[in-house]
């Protein structure tokens, strides 16, 4: 069921779920990038369209309501543990369809890995999605060839916006009745999808093992400085690491946290007595490439990469991943691997 | 007709006297350092017409244009007057060129424009002031740089001007990943330190270079929405007293400064030597013959510091007192020769 609709009829719709839901989208942040005078897209709460910033692919991705940057699992005393509370309460994440797509990488590795991560698990329960659509393609973006750059269903509604004309796909009757309250015209609507992007890449069916002393490494031991910009941007990157953190006026009491991990940065991989797997930073781009394109293929049965190109446009060296792997690819081609 | 020139005016006028008998070259301010290519196109135009094909970049990011003939300076200042317009330089004569020179080209690095560790717009700053206080015939140099790295050398300066950017820390944001840490103690002052898992900054120790929030993965570090910047005053080079400037304030905002550079103008008017040499005689020389006191009450008239702002109440410069000692500190034969 489509709508179009004004901004204005919009915001009463957003009004009106607000009521109900924690509302989580993409919002420039002015002046909070790296550089001097330079802003930063990430995701925050909103209550209004104006909010949202529409027209830049977000720096950070929608991951951080899910799986939060840094998040405390309990506190303790000496004898008792409390777990911390968790915002159980219904959220919609406003996302393009890359990270819809992501979406599904992280429930694979926090729900059907094994066991569910009951701290993922909570929030993820009463999360829901408003797709936004893309009418062009970002720098970096790749999403066509990794097959993400079209979601049909899973979303309450989608967004595409117009100046002031709104369309909207409905999926879910209850949203539907929000958007009958208000002026809208009733129409069908498609959300808008990239189907053609300049970056391109193509993903080699297997990988052999050889392709662990491939030479095409070397570069990025040298090139890469271990910041783990590229993870921590990245809409499938999961990995944490644990904090035991005791109350510096009472020894005693403390709390566990869990803070997001990357195999990028320095002592991802150290063990106890003095161990590193991965020392090089060529050996952990190696990692983490071969993870995306291949490992959690092999495991889930789909790239964990989305193609949302974020890690390209963080990267301070310039190191771009999509050409990481087009060299896997030749290298694997050609047989030298 | 003999060449009959009043030196002193055509110093005044921005040109500088060579040692060639009836030569001069033209000083093009070039206000923190930034000329657009048409100005650079008339300049290369001048020195090709006028002057001896070469054109000098100084010291303090003026342009001199060399060689040309004290009979031409008439036409040189018509043809400079594009410099001067696009650069937007205060003038009192269209077509006269520039009516002063005393107070020197003001300086400055690349800073927020270009340079990823600029704190701050430094060329727009340059540009106020220099706009707040050109034409004037005193003696003031001023420069501003965008970080701590100094790289515009400020502290050669009369008024020194370093930016700052008080960092900002988002511990929900925080990965407790060090690098904030480990790049403050390599690159800068290692003002920080993890505690328990997150960072704590010594705020005395900080000079807010902004390291941590260009290697914070996470934007856990950002930057201060309000600029701020340290000022360092009176330092110099010269025959008499060569001196690195000493601080002032940190955590100054724009305003406090550019009053107290307006200020500093009517203290050197006060208290100048009335007969000093060529009716030049640089501040730094003024505050050693009043005291830092009094120069301190008249920069500070009616400024108020913005609240974050720390003051240093009393200045000691260091540097060598060749007028009082030029014997090297360790005389003789070096005994490594033998």
């Amino acid at each position: 069921m489509g709508y179009i609709l004004n901004v204005e009829a919009l915001n009463q719709v957003l009004q009106k779920l607000g009521e109900t839901y924690r509302l989580y989208a993409p919002v420039r942040k002015i002046g909070e990038g790296r550089f001097t005078n330079v802003d930063v897209v990430r995701y925050d709460f909103i209550s209004t369209l104006e909010e949202i910033e529409l027209n830049a692919k977000s720096d950070y991705s929608f991951k951080e309501l899910l799986t939060p940057l840094s998040q405390t699992l309990f506190f303790f005393t000496e004898d008792q543990t409390q777990e911390a509370k968790i915002d159980t309460s219904e959220a919609i994440i406003f996302l393009r369809s890359c990270d819809m797509h992501a979406v599904k990488r992280l429930d694979d590795i926090y729900l059907n890995n094994g066991f569910a991560d009951p701290f993922y698990q909570k929030v993820r329960d009463h999360v829901h999605f408003v797709l936004l659509g893309c009418s062009h393609a970002y720098d970096n973006c790749f999403c066509v060839d990794m097959g993400s750059n079209i979601t049909t269903e899973g979303y309450l509604f989608s967004l595409d916006v117009d100046n002031d004309k709104v369309s909207c796909d409905v999926k879910d009757p209850e949203i539907a009745k929000l958007f009958d309250a208000v002026s809208a015209v009733k129409q069908d609507v498609t959300p808008k999808a990239v189907t053609e992007t300049a970056v391109h890449v193509e993903i080699p069916e297997t990988v052999p093992n050889t392709i662990y002393k491939n030479p095409l490494w070397d570069e990025y031991t040298a090139r890469c400085i271990n910041c783990g910009r590229c993870t921590t941007v990245c809409p499938t990157c999961t990995c944490f690491n644990m904090q035991d953190t005791f109350y510096t006026d009472n020894g005693k009491v403390g709390e566990r946290r869990r803070v997001a991990g990357s195999c990028m940065i320095n002592g991802y991989t150290n063990v106890a007595g003095g161990g590193q797997y991965r020392r090089t930073n060529g050996e952990r781009m190696r990692f983490k490439v071969l993870h995306k394109i291949y490992d959690h293929r092999r495991r889930f049965g789909n790239d964990m990469c989305v193609g949302c190109g974020r890690c390209d446009d963080v990267c301070p060296e310039y190191i771009s991943y999509s050409n990481i792997i087009n060299k896997v690819n030749n290298a694997v081609k050609e047989g030298n691997s | 007709m003999s060449l009959d020139v009043n030196l002193k005016g055509l110093k005044k006028n921005a040109f500088r006297v060579s040692k060639h008998r009836g030569e001069t070259a033209s000083r093009v301010r070039v206000p923190g350092g930034l000329i657009n290519a048409k100005s650079m196109a008339r300049i290369t135009e001048i020195a090709e017409k006028y002057g001896n094909g070469t054109i000098f970049i100084t010291n303090r990011q003026g342009i001199e244009i060399p060689g040309i003939s004290m009979n031409d300076v008439d036409a040189v200042n018509k043809e400079i007057q594009l410099c001067i317009d696009e650069a937007k330089i205060n003038q009192e004569e269209r077509d006269k060129g520039f009516p002063a020179s005393g107070t020197r080209n003001v300086v400055a690095c690349p800073g927020a424009r270009l340079c990823p560790f600029g704190c701050y717009d430094t060329t727009a700053f340059a540009q106020k002031i220099e706009n707040q206080i050109f034409p004037n015939n005193r003696h003031f140099k001023i420069a501003f740089t965008g970080c701590s790295n100094d790289c515009a050398k400020v502290r050669m300066d009369d008024f020194g001007i370093i930016g700052m950017t008080e960092p900002q820390y988002d511990p929900n944001r925080c990965i407790g990943c060090q690098q904030c840490v480990d790049y403050c103690k390599i690159r800068s002052v290692g003002a920080l330190k993890m505690v328990g898992g997150k960072v704590v900054r010594d705020h005395d120790l900080c000079i807010g270079c902004g390291v941590c929030v260009s290697y914070c993965p996470t934007r856990a570090w950002t930057r201060s929405k309000e600029h701020y910047f340290r000022v360092v005053l009176l330092g110099r080079t010269g025959k008499k007293n060569p001196r690195l400037a000493e601080d002032f304030m940190k955590w100054a905002d724009e305003d406090t400064i550019t009053k107290m550079v307006e200020n500093a103008y009517a203290y050197v008017e006060e208290y100048i030597d009335p007969n000093a040499y060529e009716t030049k005689e640089h501040v730094g020389y003024i505050v050693d013959r009043t005291g830092f006191d009094e120069f301190y009450k008249w920069i500070m008239k009616d400024v108020t510091p913005n609240e974050k702002c720390e003051i240093n109440n009393r200045l000691y410069w260091g540097g060598k007192q060749y007028d009082r000692s030029n014997n090297l500190k360790s005389p003789g034969l070096n005994p490594y020769q033998y």
